[in-house]
Protein backbone atom coordinates (compact mmCIF):
# COMPACT_ATOMS: atom_id res chain seq x y z
CA UNK A 1 0.00 0.00 0.00
CA UNK A 2 2.63 2.44 1.08
CA UNK A 3 4.90 1.13 -1.66
CA UNK A 4 2.16 1.71 -4.23
CA UNK A 5 1.61 5.27 -3.07
CA UNK A 6 5.36 5.82 -3.09
CA UNK A 7 5.56 4.60 -6.66
CA UNK A 8 2.75 6.97 -7.63
CA UNK A 9 4.74 9.81 -6.17
CA UNK A 10 7.87 8.63 -7.92
CA UNK A 11 5.97 8.51 -11.25
CA UNK A 12 4.93 12.05 -10.63
CA UNK A 13 1.19 11.35 -10.44
CA UNK A 14 0.93 13.62 -7.48
CA UNK A 15 3.07 16.13 -9.33
CA UNK A 16 4.77 18.87 -7.46
CA UNK A 17 1.47 20.13 -6.20
CA UNK A 18 1.70 21.34 -2.64
CA UNK A 19 -1.24 19.15 -1.57
CA UNK A 20 0.57 15.92 -2.51
CA UNK A 21 1.44 15.23 1.11
CA UNK A 22 -2.17 15.86 2.11
CA UNK A 23 -3.45 13.46 -0.55
CA UNK A 24 -0.92 10.91 0.62
CA UNK A 25 -2.06 11.29 4.19
CA UNK A 26 -5.72 11.00 3.28
CA UNK A 27 -5.09 7.92 1.16
CA UNK A 28 -3.24 6.25 4.02
CA UNK A 29 -6.01 7.15 6.44
CA UNK A 30 -8.65 5.65 4.16
CA UNK A 31 -6.57 2.51 3.72
CA UNK A 32 -6.16 2.21 7.48
CA UNK A 33 -9.88 2.65 8.00
CA UNK A 34 -10.58 -0.02 5.40
CA UNK A 35 -8.26 -2.53 7.05
CA UNK A 36 -9.83 -1.83 10.42
CA UNK A 37 -13.37 -2.01 9.11
CA UNK A 38 -12.91 -5.02 6.85
CA UNK A 39 -10.54 -7.18 8.87
CA UNK A 40 -9.87 -6.04 12.42
CA UNK A 41 -13.41 -5.34 13.62
CA UNK A 42 -15.15 -8.29 11.94
CA UNK A 43 -12.43 -10.57 13.23
CA UNK A 44 -12.68 -9.24 16.76
CA UNK A 45 -16.44 -9.73 16.76
CA UNK A 46 -16.83 -12.99 14.90
CA UNK A 47 -14.06 -14.65 16.86
CA UNK A 48 -16.22 -14.34 19.99
CA UNK A 49 -18.79 -16.62 18.41
CA UNK A 50 -16.13 -19.04 17.12
CA UNK A 51 -14.48 -19.21 20.51
CA UNK A 52 -17.74 -19.85 22.31
CA UNK A 53 -18.53 -22.67 19.92
CA UNK A 54 -15.07 -24.18 20.33
CA UNK A 55 -15.21 -24.04 24.12
CA UNK A 56 -18.68 -25.47 24.08
CA UNK A 57 -17.55 -28.50 22.14
CA UNK A 58 -14.57 -28.94 24.45
CA UNK A 59 -17.02 -28.98 27.34
CA UNK A 60 -19.41 -31.32 25.47
CA UNK A 61 -21.95 -28.55 24.98
CA UNK A 62 -23.33 -27.05 21.80
CA UNK A 63 -22.77 -23.34 22.34
CA UNK A 64 -24.68 -20.39 20.90
CA UNK A 65 -26.55 -21.70 17.85
CA UNK A 66 -29.81 -19.78 17.79
CA UNK A 67 -29.14 -16.36 16.27
CA UNK A 68 -28.81 -16.85 12.53
CA UNK A 69 -27.46 -19.99 10.89
CA UNK A 70 -25.63 -21.99 13.55
CA UNK A 71 -25.70 -18.90 15.76
CA UNK A 72 -23.38 -17.06 13.43
CA UNK A 73 -25.02 -13.70 14.08
CA UNK A 74 -24.58 -14.00 17.84
CA UNK A 75 -21.75 -11.46 17.76
CA UNK A 76 -24.04 -8.94 16.09
CA UNK A 77 -26.73 -9.44 18.72
CA UNK A 78 -24.19 -9.06 21.52
CA UNK A 79 -22.73 -5.94 19.92
CA UNK A 80 -26.10 -4.28 19.42
CA UNK A 81 -27.03 -5.11 22.99
CA UNK A 82 -23.88 -3.49 24.33
CA UNK A 83 -24.26 -0.39 22.20
CA UNK A 84 -27.82 0.06 23.44
CA UNK A 85 -26.80 0.02 27.09
CA UNK A 86 -26.49 3.18 29.10
CA UNK A 87 -23.03 4.70 29.32
CA UNK A 88 -22.46 5.11 33.06
CA UNK A 89 -19.59 6.66 34.94
CA UNK A 90 -19.49 6.18 38.72
CA UNK A 91 -20.00 9.35 40.71
CA UNK A 92 -16.68 9.10 42.54
CA UNK A 93 -14.73 8.13 39.44
CA UNK A 94 -12.29 10.42 37.69
CA UNK A 95 -14.67 10.91 34.81
CA UNK A 96 -12.24 12.19 32.23
CA UNK A 97 -9.68 9.43 32.65
CA UNK A 98 -12.48 6.91 33.05
CA UNK A 99 -13.88 7.81 29.66
CA UNK A 100 -10.50 8.04 27.98
CA UNK A 101 -9.14 4.67 29.12
CA UNK A 102 -11.09 2.35 26.78
CA UNK A 103 -10.02 4.43 23.81
CA UNK A 104 -6.36 4.02 24.75
CA UNK A 105 -6.87 0.29 24.93
CA UNK A 106 -8.61 0.38 21.57
CA UNK A 107 -5.71 2.42 20.20
CA UNK A 108 -3.32 -0.28 21.36
CA UNK A 109 -5.47 -2.67 19.34
CA UNK A 110 -5.76 -0.50 16.21
CA UNK A 111 -2.15 0.60 15.80
CA UNK A 112 -0.56 -2.84 15.19
CA UNK A 113 -2.68 -3.27 12.06
CA UNK A 114 -0.52 -0.68 10.30
CA UNK A 115 2.31 -3.16 9.98
CA UNK A 116 0.24 -6.32 9.59
CA UNK A 117 1.79 -8.16 6.61
CA UNK A 118 -1.25 -9.73 4.92
CA UNK A 119 0.61 -10.43 1.69
CA UNK A 120 3.61 -9.20 -0.26
CA UNK A 121 1.73 -6.06 -1.32
CA UNK A 122 -1.03 -5.81 1.28
CA UNK A 123 0.73 -4.05 4.10
CA UNK A 124 -0.19 -0.53 5.09
CA UNK A 125 3.29 0.57 6.06
CA UNK A 126 6.31 -1.68 5.81
CA UNK A 127 8.27 0.10 8.52
CA UNK A 128 11.92 -0.81 8.73
CA UNK A 129 11.42 -1.19 12.49
CA UNK A 130 8.13 -3.04 12.07
CA UNK A 131 8.49 -5.65 14.80
CA UNK A 132 9.87 -3.11 17.24
CA UNK A 133 6.91 -0.87 16.48
CA UNK A 134 4.58 -3.79 17.14
CA UNK A 135 5.99 -4.57 20.57
CA UNK A 136 5.88 -0.88 21.40
CA UNK A 137 2.28 -0.17 20.44
CA UNK A 138 0.81 -3.37 21.84
CA UNK A 139 2.19 -2.32 25.21
CA UNK A 140 0.04 0.81 24.95
CA UNK A 141 -2.80 -1.31 26.28
CA UNK A 142 -1.09 -1.23 29.67
CA UNK A 143 -1.63 2.50 29.97
CA UNK A 144 -5.30 2.20 29.19
CA UNK A 145 -5.84 -0.71 31.54
CA UNK A 146 -4.00 0.92 34.41
CA UNK A 147 -5.90 4.15 33.76
CA UNK A 148 -9.21 2.31 33.78
CA UNK A 149 -8.30 0.60 37.02
CA UNK A 150 -7.27 3.80 38.70
CA UNK A 151 -10.03 6.06 37.41
CA UNK A 152 -12.85 3.65 38.31
CA UNK A 153 -12.25 4.35 41.99
CA UNK A 154 -13.03 0.77 42.84
CA UNK A 155 -10.69 -1.64 44.55
CA UNK A 156 -11.43 -4.50 42.20
CA UNK A 157 -10.72 -2.32 39.21
CA UNK A 158 -7.52 -1.04 40.76
CA UNK A 159 -6.28 -4.53 41.64
CA UNK A 160 -7.18 -5.74 38.17
CA UNK A 161 -5.40 -2.82 36.56
CA UNK A 162 -2.28 -3.30 38.62
CA UNK A 163 -2.22 -7.01 37.99
CA UNK A 164 -2.65 -6.43 34.31
CA UNK A 165 0.13 -3.87 34.21
CA UNK A 166 2.50 -6.15 36.12
CA UNK A 167 1.65 -9.02 33.85
CA UNK A 168 1.97 -7.19 30.56
CA UNK A 169 5.20 -5.47 31.53
CA UNK A 170 6.74 -8.72 32.80
CA UNK A 171 5.80 -10.74 29.76
CA UNK A 172 7.10 -8.09 27.39
CA UNK A 173 10.59 -9.20 28.39
CA UNK A 174 10.47 -12.87 27.34
CA UNK A 175 8.41 -11.85 24.31
CA UNK A 176 11.03 -9.31 23.26
CA UNK A 177 13.83 -11.76 23.92
CA UNK A 178 12.20 -14.42 21.76
CA UNK A 179 11.79 -11.99 18.90
CA UNK A 180 15.53 -11.32 18.87
CA UNK A 181 16.64 -14.76 17.55
CA UNK A 182 14.55 -14.14 14.44
CA UNK A 183 16.05 -10.70 14.04
CA UNK A 184 19.51 -12.30 14.34
CA UNK A 185 18.72 -14.78 11.60
CA UNK A 186 16.97 -12.46 9.19
CA UNK A 187 19.05 -9.37 9.86
CA UNK A 188 16.04 -7.07 9.62
CA UNK A 189 13.27 -5.66 11.80
CA UNK A 190 10.82 -5.13 8.96
CA UNK A 191 7.86 -7.51 8.92
CA UNK A 192 8.09 -8.06 5.17
CA UNK A 193 11.85 -8.50 5.40
CA UNK A 194 11.50 -11.19 8.06
CA UNK A 195 8.93 -13.03 5.97
CA UNK A 196 11.03 -12.78 2.83
CA UNK A 197 13.97 -14.31 4.72
CA UNK A 198 11.85 -17.49 5.11
CA UNK A 199 10.50 -19.83 2.47
CA UNK A 200 7.02 -21.23 1.90
CA UNK A 201 7.99 -24.78 2.84
CA UNK A 202 8.01 -25.67 6.54
CA UNK A 203 11.68 -26.63 6.65
CA UNK A 204 12.61 -23.10 5.63
CA UNK A 205 10.52 -21.49 8.35
CA UNK A 206 12.39 -19.92 11.22
CA UNK A 207 10.55 -22.27 13.56
CA UNK A 208 12.78 -25.09 12.35
CA UNK A 209 15.89 -23.03 11.62
CA UNK A 210 17.65 -24.27 14.72
CA UNK A 211 16.76 -26.14 17.90
CA UNK A 212 16.48 -22.93 19.90
CA UNK A 213 13.65 -21.57 17.81
CA UNK A 214 10.95 -23.99 18.93
CA UNK A 215 11.16 -22.90 22.60
CA UNK A 216 11.46 -19.29 21.47
CA UNK A 217 8.26 -19.58 19.42
CA UNK A 218 6.50 -21.29 22.33
CA UNK A 219 7.54 -18.55 24.72
CA UNK A 220 6.38 -15.91 22.26
CA UNK A 221 3.01 -17.60 21.90
CA UNK A 222 2.50 -18.00 25.66
CA UNK A 223 3.63 -14.45 26.33
CA UNK A 224 1.08 -13.36 23.76
CA UNK A 225 -1.62 -15.14 25.77
CA UNK A 226 -0.41 -13.41 28.92
CA UNK A 227 -0.27 -9.99 27.33
CA UNK A 228 -3.83 -10.35 26.07
CA UNK A 229 -5.01 -11.40 29.53
CA UNK A 230 -6.23 -14.69 28.19
CA UNK A 231 -6.76 -17.84 30.20
CA UNK A 232 -4.68 -19.29 31.85
CA UNK A 233 -3.36 -15.77 32.50
CA UNK A 234 -6.66 -13.93 32.89
CA UNK A 235 -5.89 -12.81 36.43
CA UNK A 236 -6.76 -9.17 35.77
CA UNK A 237 -10.36 -10.20 35.12
CA UNK A 238 -10.50 -13.20 37.40
CA UNK A 239 -14.24 -13.11 37.99
CA UNK A 240 -14.08 -15.22 41.13
CA UNK A 241 -11.78 -12.70 42.80
CA UNK A 242 -12.13 -9.38 41.04
CA UNK A 243 -15.62 -9.39 39.47
CA UNK A 244 -14.41 -8.16 36.09
CA UNK A 245 -11.11 -6.55 37.05
CA UNK A 246 -10.42 -3.21 35.45
CA UNK A 247 -13.67 -3.41 33.48
CA UNK A 248 -15.89 -3.76 36.56
CA UNK A 249 -17.34 -0.25 36.42
CA UNK A 250 -17.69 -0.07 32.66
CA UNK A 251 -20.91 -0.43 30.75
CA UNK A 252 -22.10 -0.52 27.20
CA UNK A 253 -19.84 0.67 24.44
CA UNK A 254 -16.80 1.27 26.63
CA UNK A 255 -16.99 -2.20 28.09
CA UNK A 256 -17.27 -3.51 24.56
CA UNK A 257 -14.11 -1.67 23.55
CA UNK A 258 -12.08 -3.47 26.22
CA UNK A 259 -13.29 -6.83 25.11
CA UNK A 260 -13.01 -6.04 21.44
CA UNK A 261 -9.37 -5.15 22.02
CA UNK A 262 -8.82 -8.30 24.00
CA UNK A 263 -10.34 -10.58 21.39
CA UNK A 264 -8.80 -8.69 18.52
CA UNK A 265 -5.35 -8.81 20.05
CA UNK A 266 -5.53 -12.56 19.67
CA UNK A 267 -5.18 -11.98 15.96
CA UNK A 268 -2.31 -9.55 16.48
CA UNK A 269 -0.25 -11.83 18.69
CA UNK A 270 -0.98 -14.83 16.48
CA UNK A 271 0.11 -12.79 13.49
CA UNK A 272 3.39 -11.97 15.21
CA UNK A 273 4.09 -15.66 15.78
CA UNK A 274 3.07 -16.52 12.22
CA UNK A 275 5.25 -13.79 10.77
CA UNK A 276 8.32 -14.50 12.83
CA UNK A 277 8.34 -18.27 12.93
CA UNK A 278 5.84 -19.72 10.45
CA UNK A 279 6.84 -17.96 7.27
CA UNK A 280 4.03 -15.38 7.25
CA UNK A 281 2.32 -15.13 3.88
CA UNK A 282 4.95 -17.15 2.03
CA UNK A 283 3.25 -19.33 -0.57
CA UNK A 284 4.57 -21.34 -3.51
CA UNK A 285 4.58 -19.35 -6.75
CA UNK A 286 1.44 -20.84 -8.25
CA UNK A 287 0.44 -17.97 -10.45
CA UNK A 288 2.07 -15.24 -12.41
CA UNK A 289 -0.58 -12.63 -11.86
CA UNK A 290 0.20 -10.37 -8.93
CA UNK A 291 -3.45 -10.17 -7.90
CA UNK A 292 -3.87 -13.96 -7.76
CA UNK A 293 -0.58 -14.36 -5.95
CA UNK A 294 -1.54 -11.77 -3.37
CA UNK A 295 -4.86 -13.49 -2.83
CA UNK A 296 -3.12 -16.80 -2.22
CA UNK A 297 -0.67 -15.15 0.13
CA UNK A 298 -3.50 -13.45 2.00
CA UNK A 299 -5.22 -16.79 2.41
CA UNK A 300 -2.05 -18.53 3.55
CA UNK A 301 -1.31 -15.84 6.11
CA UNK A 302 -4.82 -15.91 7.50
CA UNK A 303 -4.83 -19.68 7.62
CA UNK A 304 -1.69 -19.69 9.73
CA UNK A 305 -2.96 -16.94 12.00
CA UNK A 306 -6.35 -18.55 12.49
CA UNK A 307 -4.70 -21.88 13.29
CA UNK A 308 -2.74 -20.21 16.07
CA UNK A 309 -5.88 -18.42 17.25
CA UNK A 310 -7.62 -21.79 17.37
CA UNK A 311 -4.81 -23.21 19.49
CA UNK A 312 -5.16 -20.34 21.93
CA UNK A 313 -8.91 -21.02 22.19
CA UNK A 314 -8.10 -24.64 22.79
CA UNK A 315 -5.62 -23.72 25.52
CA UNK A 316 -8.28 -21.54 27.07
CA UNK A 317 -10.67 -24.44 27.09
CA UNK A 318 -8.09 -26.72 28.67
CA UNK A 319 -6.06 -24.99 31.34
CA UNK A 320 -7.33 -23.49 34.58
CA UNK A 321 -6.25 -20.04 35.67
CA UNK A 322 -2.80 -19.87 37.30
CA UNK A 323 -2.11 -18.14 40.58
CA UNK A 324 -0.42 -14.76 40.45
CA UNK A 325 2.82 -15.97 42.03
CA UNK A 326 2.88 -18.92 39.64
CA UNK A 327 2.43 -16.55 36.76
CA UNK A 328 5.31 -14.36 37.87
CA UNK A 329 7.51 -17.40 38.62
CA UNK A 330 6.76 -18.74 35.16
CA UNK A 331 7.86 -15.49 33.60
CA UNK A 332 10.96 -14.69 35.61
CA UNK A 333 12.27 -18.12 36.58
CA UNK A 334 11.53 -20.00 33.39
CA UNK A 335 10.74 -17.84 30.39
CA UNK A 336 13.36 -15.15 30.81
CA UNK A 337 16.34 -17.54 31.31
CA UNK A 338 15.16 -19.86 28.53
CA UNK A 339 14.68 -16.92 26.20
CA UNK A 340 18.23 -15.78 26.98
CA UNK A 341 19.57 -19.25 26.22
CA UNK A 342 17.62 -19.22 22.94
CA UNK A 343 19.11 -15.88 22.04
CA UNK A 344 22.69 -16.95 22.79
CA UNK A 345 22.20 -20.33 21.14
CA UNK A 346 20.83 -18.74 18.00
CA UNK A 347 23.71 -16.28 17.97
CA UNK A 348 26.18 -19.20 18.13
CA UNK A 349 24.25 -21.05 15.45
CA UNK A 350 24.23 -18.08 13.12
CA UNK A 351 27.97 -17.67 13.71
CA UNK A 352 28.55 -21.32 12.76
CA UNK A 353 26.11 -21.54 9.85
CA UNK A 354 25.31 -18.04 8.61
CA UNK A 355 23.08 -19.40 5.85
CA UNK A 356 21.26 -21.90 8.01
CA UNK A 357 21.73 -25.63 8.33
CA UNK A 358 19.28 -27.56 6.13
CA UNK A 359 20.01 -30.91 7.79
CA UNK A 360 19.09 -29.57 11.20
CA UNK A 361 15.93 -28.01 9.74
CA UNK A 362 14.83 -31.27 8.17
CA UNK A 363 15.55 -33.14 11.40
CA UNK A 364 13.54 -30.65 13.44
CA UNK A 365 10.70 -30.81 10.94
CA UNK A 366 10.73 -34.61 11.16
CA UNK A 367 10.64 -34.39 14.97
CA UNK A 368 7.71 -31.98 14.81
CA UNK A 369 5.82 -34.24 12.40
CA UNK A 370 6.46 -37.25 14.64
CA UNK A 371 5.26 -35.23 17.62
CA UNK A 372 2.04 -34.34 15.83
CA UNK A 373 1.43 -37.97 14.88
CA UNK A 374 1.98 -39.07 18.48
CA UNK A 375 -0.35 -36.34 19.69
CA UNK A 376 -3.11 -37.36 17.29
CA UNK A 377 -2.77 -40.96 18.45
CA UNK A 378 -3.06 -39.80 22.04
CA UNK A 379 -6.26 -37.92 21.16
CA UNK A 380 -7.58 -41.05 19.48
CA UNK A 381 -6.81 -43.08 22.61
CA UNK A 382 -8.75 -40.65 24.80
CA UNK A 383 -11.62 -40.52 22.34
CA UNK A 384 -11.83 -44.32 22.27
CA UNK A 385 -11.57 -44.63 26.04
CA UNK A 386 -14.56 -42.36 26.57
CA UNK A 387 -16.73 -44.71 24.40
CA UNK A 388 -18.78 -41.69 23.36
CA UNK A 389 -20.16 -41.34 19.90
CA UNK A 390 -17.75 -39.18 17.90
CA UNK A 391 -18.94 -36.28 15.86
CA UNK A 392 -16.35 -34.51 13.77
CA UNK A 393 -18.79 -32.03 12.25
CA UNK A 394 -18.08 -28.64 13.82
CA UNK A 395 -21.77 -27.72 13.52
CA UNK A 396 -23.81 -29.92 15.78
CA UNK B 1 15.63 -25.61 43.76
CA UNK B 2 18.24 -27.87 42.24
CA UNK B 3 19.12 -27.92 38.57
CA UNK B 4 17.66 -31.39 38.11
CA UNK B 5 14.33 -30.42 39.62
CA UNK B 6 14.28 -27.27 37.51
CA UNK B 7 14.44 -29.28 34.31
CA UNK B 8 12.12 -31.95 35.69
CA UNK B 9 9.51 -29.26 36.33
CA UNK B 10 9.82 -27.96 32.80
CA UNK B 11 9.43 -31.47 31.43
CA UNK B 12 6.45 -32.18 33.64
CA UNK B 13 4.76 -28.93 32.68
CA UNK B 14 5.16 -29.65 28.97
CA UNK B 15 4.05 -33.27 29.24
CA UNK B 16 1.00 -32.58 31.39
CA UNK B 17 -0.15 -29.62 29.33
CA UNK B 18 0.19 -31.57 26.08
CA UNK B 19 -1.69 -34.46 27.64
CA UNK B 20 -4.42 -32.11 28.85
CA UNK B 21 -4.70 -30.66 25.37
CA UNK B 22 -5.14 -34.17 24.03
CA UNK B 23 -7.98 -34.78 26.48
CA UNK B 24 -9.76 -31.58 25.51
CA UNK B 25 -9.19 -32.32 21.82
CA UNK B 26 -10.88 -35.67 22.30
CA UNK B 27 -13.84 -33.83 23.80
CA UNK B 28 -13.85 -31.48 20.82
CA UNK B 29 -14.70 -34.36 18.50
CA UNK B 30 -17.32 -36.01 20.70
CA UNK B 31 -21.04 -35.61 20.39
CA UNK B 32 -22.25 -32.84 22.71
CA UNK B 33 -24.37 -33.94 25.64
CA UNK B 34 -26.70 -30.97 25.44
CA UNK B 35 -30.40 -31.69 25.00
CA UNK B 36 -31.72 -28.75 23.03
CA UNK B 37 -35.05 -28.45 24.85
CA UNK B 38 -37.68 -27.55 23.77
CA UNK B 39 -37.57 -27.33 19.99
CA UNK B 40 -34.56 -29.19 18.61
CA UNK B 41 -35.30 -32.70 19.74
CA UNK B 42 -35.99 -35.90 17.91
CA UNK B 43 -38.58 -36.89 20.51
CA UNK B 44 -40.38 -34.77 23.07
CA UNK B 45 -38.67 -34.87 26.45
CA UNK B 46 -41.94 -36.08 27.93
CA UNK B 47 -41.66 -39.28 25.94
CA UNK B 48 -38.20 -39.99 27.25
CA UNK B 49 -39.09 -39.61 30.92
CA UNK B 50 -39.46 -42.73 33.06
CA UNK B 51 -42.88 -44.23 33.73
CA UNK B 52 -42.70 -43.28 37.40
CA UNK B 53 -42.12 -39.58 36.72
CA UNK B 54 -44.50 -37.45 38.77
CA UNK B 55 -45.74 -34.87 36.32
CA UNK B 56 -49.07 -33.09 36.02
CA UNK B 57 -51.99 -35.25 37.21
CA UNK B 58 -54.51 -36.72 34.86
CA UNK B 59 -57.84 -38.44 35.61
CA UNK B 60 -59.44 -41.12 33.47
CA UNK B 61 -62.98 -40.20 34.38
CA UNK B 62 -64.36 -43.30 32.66
CA UNK B 63 -62.87 -45.57 35.31
CA UNK B 64 -63.20 -43.26 38.31
CA UNK B 65 -65.44 -44.89 40.90
CA UNK B 66 -66.22 -41.66 42.69
CA UNK B 67 -64.87 -43.04 45.97
CA UNK B 68 -63.34 -39.69 47.01
CA UNK B 69 -60.25 -41.46 48.32
CA UNK B 70 -57.99 -39.15 46.38
CA UNK B 71 -59.70 -36.03 47.63
CA UNK B 72 -59.29 -37.22 51.19
CA UNK B 73 -55.69 -38.26 50.67
CA UNK B 74 -54.51 -34.94 49.35
CA UNK B 75 -52.72 -33.22 52.22
CA UNK B 76 -53.25 -29.72 50.85
CA UNK B 77 -56.75 -30.07 49.48
CA UNK B 78 -56.11 -29.27 45.90
CA UNK B 79 -58.61 -31.81 44.64
CA UNK B 80 -62.19 -30.62 44.75
CA UNK B 81 -64.86 -33.22 44.05
CA UNK B 82 -68.63 -33.22 44.21
CA UNK B 83 -70.69 -36.41 43.90
CA UNK B 84 -74.37 -37.20 44.15
CA UNK B 85 -75.91 -40.56 44.92
CA UNK B 86 -78.94 -41.61 43.00
CA UNK B 87 -81.04 -43.40 45.61
CA UNK B 88 -82.97 -45.62 43.14
CA UNK B 89 -80.27 -46.79 40.76
CA UNK B 90 -77.61 -46.57 43.44
CA UNK B 91 -75.39 -44.88 40.88
CA UNK B 92 -72.86 -42.26 41.81
CA UNK B 93 -72.82 -39.15 39.66
CA UNK B 94 -69.68 -37.06 39.62
CA UNK B 95 -70.53 -33.44 39.02
CA UNK B 96 -67.19 -31.84 39.79
CA UNK B 97 -63.59 -33.02 39.70
CA UNK B 98 -61.08 -30.18 39.81
CA UNK B 99 -57.40 -30.35 40.52
CA UNK B 100 -55.56 -27.13 41.22
CA UNK B 101 -52.18 -27.92 39.72
CA UNK B 102 -50.84 -24.54 40.81
CA UNK B 103 -51.23 -25.75 44.41
CA UNK B 104 -50.35 -29.39 43.80
CA UNK B 105 -46.94 -30.39 45.05
CA UNK B 106 -46.73 -33.63 43.05
CA UNK B 107 -46.42 -35.75 46.16
CA UNK B 108 -48.38 -38.62 44.64
CA UNK B 109 -50.44 -39.31 47.76
CA UNK B 110 -53.70 -39.01 45.83
CA UNK B 111 -52.81 -41.70 43.32
CA UNK B 112 -51.87 -44.22 46.01
CA UNK B 113 -55.34 -45.02 47.40
CA UNK B 114 -57.14 -44.91 44.04
CA UNK B 115 -58.66 -48.38 43.49
CA UNK B 116 -58.62 -48.25 39.69
CA UNK B 117 -55.65 -46.03 38.95
CA UNK B 118 -57.97 -43.42 37.49
CA UNK B 119 -55.98 -40.57 38.98
CA UNK B 120 -52.34 -40.79 37.98
CA UNK B 121 -49.31 -38.72 37.17
CA UNK B 122 -48.30 -38.17 33.58
CA UNK B 123 -44.86 -37.25 32.30
CA UNK B 124 -46.18 -33.86 31.23
CA UNK B 125 -44.48 -30.99 33.05
CA UNK B 126 -44.99 -27.94 30.86
CA UNK B 127 -47.59 -26.16 32.94
CA UNK B 128 -46.91 -22.48 32.42
CA UNK B 129 -49.97 -20.45 31.64
CA UNK B 130 -51.17 -16.89 31.69
CA UNK B 131 -53.57 -17.08 34.60
CA UNK B 132 -53.94 -18.97 37.84
CA UNK B 133 -57.51 -19.76 36.86
CA UNK B 134 -56.40 -21.83 33.89
CA UNK B 135 -54.16 -23.86 36.16
CA UNK B 136 -57.21 -25.48 37.70
CA UNK B 137 -57.82 -28.61 35.68
CA UNK B 138 -61.54 -29.32 35.37
CA UNK B 139 -62.15 -32.89 34.39
CA UNK B 140 -65.95 -32.84 34.57
CA UNK B 141 -67.87 -30.75 32.07
CA UNK B 142 -71.25 -32.26 32.67
CA UNK B 143 -72.12 -34.74 35.41
CA UNK B 144 -71.06 -38.28 34.60
CA UNK B 145 -71.96 -41.59 36.11
CA UNK B 146 -69.12 -43.08 38.05
CA UNK B 147 -67.59 -46.39 37.06
CA UNK B 148 -68.82 -49.46 38.84
CA UNK B 149 -66.36 -52.32 39.20
CA UNK B 150 -67.67 -55.55 37.71
CA UNK B 151 -67.36 -58.99 39.26
CA UNK B 152 -65.68 -60.55 36.25
CA UNK B 153 -63.46 -59.04 33.60
CA UNK B 154 -64.53 -55.76 32.04
CA UNK B 155 -66.58 -56.41 28.88
CA UNK B 156 -66.09 -53.03 27.19
CA UNK B 157 -62.69 -53.27 25.43
CA UNK B 158 -61.99 -49.54 25.69
CA UNK B 159 -62.66 -49.48 29.42
CA UNK B 160 -60.73 -52.72 29.82
CA UNK B 161 -57.71 -51.13 28.21
CA UNK B 162 -57.91 -48.11 30.50
CA UNK B 163 -58.45 -50.28 33.52
CA UNK B 164 -55.49 -52.41 32.56
CA UNK B 165 -53.27 -49.37 32.30
CA UNK B 166 -54.64 -47.97 35.53
CA UNK B 167 -54.11 -51.19 37.44
CA UNK B 168 -50.63 -51.49 36.05
CA UNK B 169 -50.00 -48.00 37.35
CA UNK B 170 -51.41 -48.95 40.73
CA UNK B 171 -49.45 -52.17 40.97
CA UNK B 172 -46.15 -50.90 39.75
CA UNK B 173 -46.13 -47.50 41.22
CA UNK B 174 -48.89 -46.38 43.53
CA UNK B 175 -49.49 -49.49 45.61
CA UNK B 176 -46.65 -51.92 45.23
CA UNK B 177 -47.46 -55.24 46.88
CA UNK B 178 -45.16 -54.56 49.81
CA UNK B 179 -47.20 -51.67 51.20
CA UNK B 180 -50.63 -52.53 49.87
CA UNK B 181 -52.45 -52.98 53.19
CA UNK B 182 -51.24 -49.63 54.43
CA UNK B 183 -52.22 -47.84 51.28
CA UNK B 184 -55.62 -49.53 50.90
CA UNK B 185 -56.97 -48.03 54.08
CA UNK B 186 -57.32 -44.55 52.74
CA UNK B 187 -56.59 -43.10 56.17
CA UNK B 188 -53.11 -41.63 56.91
CA UNK B 189 -50.65 -43.67 54.97
CA UNK B 190 -48.23 -45.46 57.19
CA UNK B 191 -44.72 -45.86 55.89
CA UNK B 192 -44.22 -49.32 54.50
CA UNK B 193 -42.36 -51.63 56.87
CA UNK B 194 -40.01 -52.82 54.17
CA UNK B 195 -38.83 -49.61 52.60
CA UNK B 196 -37.69 -51.18 49.36
CA UNK B 197 -37.92 -49.46 46.01
CA UNK B 198 -41.63 -49.04 45.25
CA UNK B 199 -41.58 -51.13 42.11
CA UNK B 200 -39.77 -54.05 43.69
CA UNK B 201 -42.47 -56.67 44.01
CA UNK B 202 -42.36 -58.58 47.22
S1 LIG C 1 -50.11 -35.03 44.09
FE1 LIG C 1 -50.25 -34.58 46.25
S2 LIG C 1 -50.70 -32.41 46.30
FE2 LIG C 1 -51.10 -33.05 44.22
S3 LIG C 1 -53.25 -33.52 44.19
FE3 LIG C 1 -52.19 -35.42 44.64
S4 LIG C 1 -52.15 -35.55 46.87
FE4 LIG C 1 -52.65 -33.44 46.34
S1 LIG D 1 -59.47 -42.25 44.24
FE1 LIG D 1 -59.61 -42.80 42.07
S2 LIG D 1 -61.59 -43.73 41.88
FE2 LIG D 1 -61.64 -42.67 43.85
S3 LIG D 1 -62.47 -40.66 43.37
FE3 LIG D 1 -60.27 -40.46 43.21
S4 LIG D 1 -59.87 -40.85 41.05
FE4 LIG D 1 -61.91 -41.58 41.41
Amino acid sequence: MQAWLDSLIARGDFGARPDAALAYGIAMAIACALVLALIALPFASIVTWVERRVWARIQSRVGPNRVGPQGFLQWLADGVKHVCKEDLAPEEADARLFKLAPWLVALGFFLPWAVMPFSSALILADLNVGILYLTAVTALTVVGVLMAGWASNNKWSLLGGIRSAAQIVSYEIPAGLSILPVVLMSGTLSMEGIIRAQGWAPQSWFLFANPFCVPAATILFISGLAENNRTPFDLPEAESELVAGFATEYTGMRYLLFYMAEWGNMFVSAAIVATLFLGGWRAPALSRSAVAMNTIEFAVFNLKVLTIVFVSMWVRGTLPRVRIDQMMALCWKYFVPIAFVDLLGTAGWVALWPDGNPIASWLLLACAAAGIVLFVRRVAIYARRSRMELRLRPTS
Amino acid sequence: MGVASYFRQIREAVVTIVDGMAVSASHLIRRPYTIQYPDRLERRVQETLPFRYRGILDVDLEICTGCLACERACPIDCIAMAIEKNAQTREIVISQFDIDIAKCMYCGLCSEPCPTGAIHHTTEFEGSDFSLESLILRFVNEPVVAYKPKKGPEPDPELARMLGAGMRYVDEWAQPAADKPAARSAAPVKPAPSAGPPDAKA
